[in-house]
């Protein structure tokens, strides 16, 4: 598998591992995957009084471009608005990654991610 | 003392040459050049010495008589010779066939081309332990089975098959026994003096010779009579056309020699070294052993981390060369079939690394082994969410995952 050093990077240091309270009610969820298909993603997002994300977790079970494809939007995340998350595109993901086509499914369930967060958070409130 | 990185623990794909067969070959790339079939000059007669010496050599460490070893470019045409070659010509018999699913594909898919000719396969499944039950094989036998094919040691997770029990059975049914003994030579005991085997599959590089190279031998007392399926020339006594290749004739000849006269001191050796390995990973927690830890080659530790995915797993431990049953290592992007068979689940397969060791595994690089294990597993699971669900004690298995579905997939070009 050839990766290039934008996936090896994320590998080898990923931004912003680790869980935010599920229960904060600025905080939405989001879990996509299932282990029998070898990934499962769970990003958060914490979401401050003015609609802008401050803060953004993953945990990731994946190949190396999934765990790279969660680290990356976790940095994409902060500081931007709700609907601008909800406009990240899997093609996005998989340019600024060079994903090779294989993994490109990676880079689907990251915006899931996003997706299933934000409908967590909008759940709540 | 320092590490040469990266380190090699896949000795069940391939072996280093011992240095000794590499030196015992080199004539023959050299000066000894002549061609074994030529019977008119001194070249030819070198050459065909050192190829019956070999042969001698191969049908020592196996048991048999040289005359029964016919050389092949590997044991994947030895198989296709034996499989195909005793098919054909026993098919007045009967076109019933019995093989294990945990069988290696130079077998599994000769089987399936011998199920487009026509021919009837059963695949019998392993129980978990890798091992067949046999009561489970004989109630597979039919009236019309002609042959059983079941390897010695499976190449994944190193268990041993009972042989001699299976070739008793085939020897009183008269059904033809082939035998894949590619992981068994040097790594266990045994003679065909004392188990009835028909035909059995060899390779010249698991056993530190060279690639390109392997035998089949053909029992000759009672006769087992084969189609051939390379013509021209009538070399090997019509079986396998095709000049002899000296050099690797003779570099496998003294790789077998060598492999019966280490074997005393070798095989305590590297059970020591993965007991050590073995041990040293236990300490991890939810690791699970695949395959029977009893009926086991000592080279082998075949071991799934649970919560940690395989590929990623496999990229963080890249200075020690291993093999996984993840899919994402695979061209056919399915977890191994092997563990399948066994009844292990997608995440585990997934999550499976197999470990050979060899001749020239020392234990500082078993040492470095474990401590890099530990940390990287320690990191993955630091990263995976299963892992913190399992540490919550959520049930994993009745889980309502979210998969993503029929959602269109944009490609970035």
């Amino acid at each position: 598998m050839s990766y290039s050093n934008k996936v090896l990077d994320h590998y080898e240091n990923p931004k912003n591992v680790g869980s935010l309270d599920k229960n904060d009610p600025n905080v939405g969820t989001g879990m996509v995957g299932a282990p029998a298909c070898g990934d499962v993603m769970k990003l958060q997002i914490k979401v401050d009084a003015s609609g802008v994300i401050e803060d953004a977790r993953f945990k990731t079970y994946g190949c190396g471009s999934a765990i790279a494809s969660s680290s990356l939007v976790t940095e994409w995340l902060k500081g931007k608005t709700l609907d601008q998350a909800q406009q990240i595109k899997n093609s996005q993901i998989a340019d600024e990654l060079e994903l090779p086509p294989v993994k490109i499914h990676c880079s689907v369930l990251a915006e899931d991610a996003i997706k299933a967060a934000i409908i967590d958070y909008k759940n709540k409130h | 003392m320092t590490i040469k990185l990266p380190i090699y623990l896949d000795n069940a794909a391939t072996t280093r040459i011992d240095p000794r067969v590499l030196a015992k070959m080199l004539p023959y790339l050299e000066n000894e050049y002549g061609n074994p079939a030529s019977r008119s000059h001194v070249f030819g007669w070198h050459a065909e010495d050192a190829i019956e010496h070999a042969r001698e050599q191969v049908a020592q460490t196996i048991g048999c008589d040289s005359k029964e070893i016919i050389w092949t470019s590997g044991a994947t045409e030895a198989t296709n010779l034996a499989l195909k070659g005793a098919a054909n010509f026993y098919q007045e018999r009967g076109k019933h066939l019995i093989t294990i699913k945990t069988e290696h594909k130079a077998t599994l898919d000769t089987m399936r081309e011998l199920e487009r000719i026509g021919f009837e396969v059963t695949y019998l499944t392993p129980e978990t332990n890798g091992l067949i039950d046999i009561e489970k094989l004989i109630k597979a036998i039919r009236p019309d089975t002609i042959l059983i094919s079941v390897m010695f040691v499976n190449n994944e997770i190193g268990v041993i098959q009972d042989i001699a029990a299976i070739g008793n059975l085939c020897q009183s049914r008269n059904i033809i026994f082939h035998v894949d003994a590619v992981q068994a030579v040097g790594k266990i005991e045994f003679s065909l003096k004392d188990i009835y085997v028909d035909l059995m599959s060899l390779s010249g590089h698991k056993v530190y010779g060279p690639k390109g190279i392997g035998a089949l031998y053909v029992r000759r007392k009672p006769r087992v009579r084969l189609m051939p399926q390379i013509h021209g020339g009538g070399h090997e006594r019509g079986f396998r056309s095709g000049t002899l290749p000296t050099h690797q004739i003779v570099g496998m000849g003294e790789a077998f020699s060598l492999a019966k006269q280490e074997m005393p001191q070798e095989l305590p050796r590297i059970k020591q070294l993965r007991d050590k390995l073995l041990e040293g990973l236990q300490d991890i927690e939810e690791v699970y052993i695949n395959g029977d830890m009893e009926h086991r080659i000592v080279h082998n530790l075949n071991i799934s981390f649970n919560y940690v995915e395989g590929e990623s797993l496999m990229m963080a431990i890249k200075d020690i060369a291993v093999s996984s049953g993840s899919a994402c290592t695979s061209a056919s992007l399915e977890p191994s079939y092997v563990l399948r068979a066994l009844g292990r689940n997608d995440e585990l397969a997934h999550s499976s690394i197999r470990f050979s060791l060899g001749r020239f595994n020392t234990s500082e690089e078993i040492d470095y082994t474990i401590n890099l294990l530990k940390t990287k597993i320690a990191k993955l699971r630091e990263l995976s969410p299963l892992w913190e669900m399992f540490k919550e004690g959520v049930d994993l298995n009745n889980y309502q995952w979210q998969s993503h579905g029929e959602r269109d997939i944009i490609l970035h070009n």
